[in-house]
């Protein structure tokens, strides 16, 4: 009797783990073995995870592609273009999305576990740079401007909107810019001081857009940087800045970011495909439809579709599945085709 | 006798006058310190609900997220605070109790005891998103759990863990000592002390303590941000293995996006976190009101 009992302790957590396990099976091996890959059949999950700028776009593909493949579960995340890479090279996610290419150390990481990647242009983003609607001094400013409010030597000195241009009045000049995780400091640092990641660090800094958007609509003296879709959306309360990159000033527009005349505050955003999880037919699906819906919902959502002639390219690298970036330590400013091309 | 000659001296009165002052500055201060935690909750109640009643409906409580705001729902985050909040008190709630009833009824007072309970004080006030970088060495990586919902209930159950351990000892303290004296006085073991007089006795506070541990879980993002919830989960959790996101994950991407549309989406969200808030707390106080009427002493 007592050593039923025992018998029966052991056997009840034991019972429980393997209940969990079978679960466990069940809930991940789904579609592994399916090959026929016709329309509504697929099944399978696909996690995308990264950047926070792409998400829209993932998001709205995934929503999407579940009215094609109502057997698929793709799930996206947001960790950062950095945190997303980390998961990518660990195995754990099969598409990693991304607002800047992918970093030397991050392809050697990948690399250290085996794994390979698709580098696929989706989109562009345009940075906008925005000051309140009664500031009637500026409304064009050049890069080298900008990089003068910007740069690390900037802090604690250029406090004053005449220590920028002399042209401009003796107010104080308060500065508004997302945070040091975000891709989109990586991308403006880059593009106008020279260096990533290089700036001063005496502005009031959000990861949130809206924060900074809240930020520059009540201030008279600021000027903020951030995602063109945010000032699309709050037009009313902010007044936008057109930027001279050295060819004039360029007004931030779908138009200008298109022909490529928007110069250097627009930029590609990425998706990555896992060579590994290519093998799975869903995921083949799945970033097929990517690539042919991602001009469109990427506009819906407020974002700048790539010129068509870009797309066939992207088009052709992911269906001869080349591997590798061509992103990777490229100035900003460069059209996207002319990139595309080099590999030709 | 000298009382009512000491009365009658202006210096009395004087004093007098001035205690009676400082105990009505007083009974004013600590009325407006009560108020104000009211007042802030109505004013958050008033603006929430000015900004997303509108948007609620049954729609959105049974929609998928979506990136048209007017067709964004809230189901399959509902659906994942409720699988992990389920799991999470399926770990934490026996471990506490059991931890509980040990150091209050069975550990014998020497230095070990002291450790233990030294480290589960402190580690109550250890931050959360501390447990969730944990949660993913150990159960994401370590354990392979992968972003599931139950790796996200263990971490969540070492968030709480400490909690309720402390708030069940509290509820076991409030058992008089007399009751099981008088137990063990009967010839009862220890147990059969602790199973039948000082459980059903302290059922009541330990259940309300452990219940707002669990509210806490329910409204806890930053571990969960920090194992990989998923933003965009378009189907419902079946399984302890799937993928899942929850209510103030959901409620955060939608506020940190630019549409004002979805800031509603949000506010609607954030009343159905707050309904399910209230119903945990509701019955925490219909557990106190039914287990004390039970009470034979």
């Amino acid at each position: 009797m007592r050593a039923l009992h025992l018998a029966g302790r052991t056997l009840v957590p034991l019972a429980l783990l393997a209940v969990l396990a079978a679960v466990g099976c069940g809930g991940t091996s789904g579609g592994a073995g399916d090959l026929s890959g016709g329309a509504g059949d697929l099944s399978g999950r696909i996690v995308i995870d990264g950047s926070s700028t792409v998400f829209p776009i993932s998001e709205a593909v995934a929503e999407e592609f579940r009215i094609e493949q109502p057997g698929v579960e793709v799930v996206v995340g947001i960790s950062g273009t950095g945190g997303g890479f980390q998961k990518f090279c660990n195995g754990e996610t099969d598409i990693s999305d991304a607002s800047r290419p992918i970093r030397q150390q991050e392809i050697d990481a990948c690399r250290n576990k085996g794994i390979d990647f698709i580098e696929l242009p989706v989109a562009f983003d345009a940075l906008t740079v925005v000051v309140h609607p009664s500031n009637d001094w500026v409304d064009c400013i050049t890069v080298a401007e900008l990089k003068k409010m910007w740069e690390p030597a900037a802090q604690g000195t250029i406090t004053r909107w005449n220590q920028v241009n002399p042209g401009w009045p003796d107010r104080p000049l308060r500065l508004y810019g997302p945070g040091t995780d975000s891709g989109t400091f990586d991308y403006f640092t880059e593009a106008i001081v020279g260096k990533e990641d290089a700036s001063r660090g005496d502005y009031t800094a959000s990861e949130d857009d809206n924060v900074l958007v809240q930020g520059v609509a009540g201030d008279a003296n600021a000027l903020g940087y951030f995602g063109l879709a945010y000032y699309l959306e709050n037009r009313s309360r902010l007044k936008a800045l057109k930027v001279d990159g050295g060819q004039g000033c360029v007004e931030p527009s779908v138009q200008n970011v298109i022909n490529g005349t928007y110069r250097p505050l627009s930029r590609p955003l990425f998706i990555y495909v896992s060579t590994r999880a290519m093998e799975r037919p869903e995921v083949r699906a799945f970033v097929d439809f990517y690539v042919d819906v991602a001009g469109d919902l990427a506009s819906e959502v407020g974002y700048v579709r790539l010129p068509d002639a870009a797309y066939d390219l992207v088009r052709q690298r992911w269906q001869t599945r080349r591997t590798g970036t061509l992103f990777q330590g490229v100035e900003p400013g460069l059209r996207i085709e002319d990139i595309l091309a080099r590999e030709r | 006798m000298t009382a009512p000659a000491l009365s009658k001296t202006a210096e009395w009165r004087h004093r007098l006058l001035r205690r009676h002052i400082v105990g009505a500055v007083a009974a004013v201060l600590l009325r407006v310190a009560a108020v104000a935690g009211i007042a802030a909750l109505v004013l958050l109640l008033v603006v929430v609900a000015r900004d997303g009643l509108d948007r609620l409906s049954w729609d959105f409580i049974t929609s998928y997220p979506s990136r048209f705001a007017s067709q964004a729902g809230i189901r399959s985050a509902l659906l994942g605070s409720l699988w992990v909040l389920g799991l999470t008190a399926a770990f934490a709630v026996p471990v506490g109790i059991g931890a509980a009833i040990y150091l209050e009824e069975f550990a014998p007072p020497n230095w070990l005891t002291r450790i233990i309970e030294t480290n589960i004080n402190n580690l109550a006030g250890v931050p959360s998103i501390v447990y969730g970088l944990l949660g993913l060495a150990l159960f994401v990586r370590a354990m392979e759990l992968g972003r599931s919902v139950l790796a996200g209930a263990l971490t969540l159950s070492l968030v709480v863990l400490p909690i309720v351990i402390v708030s069940a000892r509290e509820g076991l303290r409030t058992v008089p000592p007399s009751i099981r004296e008088a137990s063990l006085a009967l010839g009862a073991t220890r147990w059969q002390t602790v199973w039948h007089q000082v459980l059903p006795a302290a059922l009541a506070p330990m259940m309300t303590g452990v219940i707002l541990a669990l509210s806490r879980a329910i409204g806890e993002t930053a571990p969960l941000i920090t194992i990989g919830a998923l933003l965009f989960v378009p189907f419902d959790p079946h399984g302890p293995l799937d993928s899942f996101t929850v209510l103030p994950i959901q409620i955060f991407n939608w506020v940190s996006r630019p549409q004002p549309a979805f800031h509603q989406a949000a506010a609607a969200g954030i009343i159905v976190l707050l309904a399910v808030l209230l119903g945990m707390n509701a019955i925490a106080i219909a557990i106190r009101y039914w287990s004390e009427r039970r009470r034979q002493w």
